[in-house]
């Protein structure tokens, strides 16, 4: 296994007054994708958040290339090379495509041609839109758009929060192939889902979240062809 | 006709002053959700600031103590009263606007000993007699209306074009995917209590100098005014405050000189009443966006 890039230990958060996360520990290594699975209300979303710093932790640590990032505001977070695919896209809907995609670049000021023709290489769709507001776009099209206004800040790791949410199955193939994608162009990749057939298929390394607490993990692979997460996840 | 073009004129005048002032409800409304109940007196504390520095200073000094004053002080309030009650529910973010306002207006009271202070010397050339179209008027009531679209249309492109113009644009939409971005919500909201104090410091000068005093409720009238211009525009939208403004200042002078000065307030608060029952948007409020 290569270098930890993002670690979590003894997470423990309440959210909205029950405990969310009851002391979870999950590692990410540099490079790979990594993806966390579980049902509704499992505190997989509760945990991102807790990463970039919008929900503070009761306690635990939460470790980013070996310097703890709990206590730290979500702008420090994200400006050290971690950004987060919020669930439901979360594009700014007055917002014309290219501003939505010059906001992921809100804290660099340096110039943005090269990563703006980038993340429209990777998404031809939002070229052609460019100047319409985010807000008329359809559900894919808003997901392509959270992925790359994320990719604007240049982040190390990417984490999405159910990418495949609402969306039909040929749009979500296609936005599996750009995780893929953009993981083989260097950025490592922590996946929540619902979709765990998907999410499995792509994952380099898995973990199985259940009220609050991790209770399976391995390979893709391996948890593909795990009797329990056959009958809990896959429905077979 | 002819009788009533004075009217209009103070109207367009007075419209722009409302203006100023209700880009600042409209502003701060529009990214915290908040009604600043304190704005109306930090318009009537800039009024003050101008009396007592434009008896001692020369202009070149005194207005712009007036317009640095006015920020620091939108600036403070934001940060004692409103940042503290970030997560707390709006109710509380209401009520503390509301202490702020009893508290601006207590401590003027104590400033000013409860006399309304004489605006003995009014800026010059501004306050000169002038005839527009044969009526007399001030120059100031022709200064207003210019100066407000000028700096309307300042701010509406640097809110378009600006870095945290987009930053304030994504965060009264989405504070926490804005935050996701690296927006400092603390410096966009400060930034604007900062733009809305340095508009109502601009419109208390020219209010106030054509005015014969200021007293410590002298804010609360344009301040409630204003209010209704941004309710009527859509409140969240500074196009529609201003259209908001320049129709409630127009209706008013109107009004009175149809001869009916006395219903003038009536006619705006009814209109309040009229506006939140029959559209609550407002002519520009939020709309929602359709699918292509």
């Amino acid at each position: 296994m290569s270098e930890i890039i993002l670690s979590v230990k003894d997470l423990q958060v309440n959210y909205g007054g029950i405990e969310a996360v009851k002391g979870i520990s999950f590692d990410v290594p540099k490079g790979e994708i990594v993806t966390l699975i579980g049902a509704n209300g499992a505190g997989k979303s509760t945990t991102l958040k807790s990463v970039v710093g919008l929900v503070k932790p009761k306690s635990g640590s939460i470790q980013f290339n070996r310097k703890e990032l709990i206590g730290m505001d979500t702008t420090a977070i994200v400006s050290k090379g971690i950004t987060l695919v919020p669930e439901g896209r979360r594009v700014f809907p007055d917002l014309t495509v290219l501003e939505n995609i010059k906001i992921g670049a809100y804290l660099r000021n340096d110039d943005l041609s090269g990563d703006i023709a980038w993340v429209y290489d990777l998404f031809p769709r939002l070229k052609e839109r460019e100047w319409q507001l985010a807000g008329t776009l359809s559900g894919g099209e808003q997901q392509m758009l959270a992925v790359a206004r994320a990719l604007m800040s240049r982040p190390k790791v990417i984490m999405m929060d159910e990418p495949s949410l609402g969306l039909a199955p040929l749009i979500v193939k296609g936005i599996f192939d750009i995780i893929k994608e953009i993981n083989k162009q260097g950025v490592t990749v922590l996946l929540i889902e619902q979709n765990a057939n998907m999410a499995l298929k792509i994952a380099d390394y898995a973990y199985v979240l259940e009220t609050g607490r991790i209770t399976l993990s391995g390979s893709g692979a391996e948890l593909l062809s795990n009797d329990e997460v056959k009958k809990a996840y896959l429905g077979k | 006709m002819e009788a009533l073009l004075p009217y209009i004129i103070n109207g367009i005048s007075a419209g722009g002053q409302y203006a100023l002032i209700a880009i600042g409800y409209t502003m701060v409304y529009g990214i915290l959700r908040l009604i600043n109940f304190a704005h109306g007196d930090v318009f009537m504390v800039a009024g003050l600031i101008m009396v007592y520095t434009t008896t001692s200073m020369p202009l070149y000094i005194s207005i712009p103590i007036v317009l640095v004053c006015t920020v620091v002080l939108g600036f403070v309030i934001e940060r004692v009263a409103y940042k503290p009650l970030r997560s707390a529910p709006r109710m509380s973010l209401m009520i503390s606007a509301i202490g702020v306002s009893y508290l601006i207006q207590n401590l003027a009271f104590y400033i000013t000993g409860g006399l309304p202070k004489p605006v003995l010397n009014p800026i010059p050339w501004v306050s000169d007699t002038i005839t527009i179209f044969g009526a007399l008027t001030k120059r100031v009531t022709l200064i207003t209306p210019i100066l407000t679209l000028v700096l309307v249309f300042v701010l509406v492109y640097l809110i378009k074009n600006t870095k945290i113009g987009m930053g304030m644009r994504a965060a009264s939409k989405d504070f926490e995917t804005a935050q996701l971005m690296g927006v400092k919500i603390n410096s966009v909201i400060s930034f604007t209590f900062i733009v809305g104090s340095f508009l109502a410091a601009v419109g208390s000068i020219l209010y106030f100098t054509n005015y014969p005093s200021v007293a410590i409720t002298s804010g609360s009238l344009p301040g409630l005014r204003a209010f209704i211009a941004a309710v009527f525009g859509g409140i969240g939208s500074i196009p529609g405050a201003v259209v908001g403004a320049f129709i409630i200042g127009l209706c008013e002078e109107l009004i009175k000189g149809l001869g009916y000065s006395t219903f003038s307030d009536a006619f705006t608060f009814a209109l309040l009443i009229v506006v939140l029952c029959v559209k609550p948007t407002g002519l520009f409020g939020e709309k929602v966006t359709d699918k292509v």
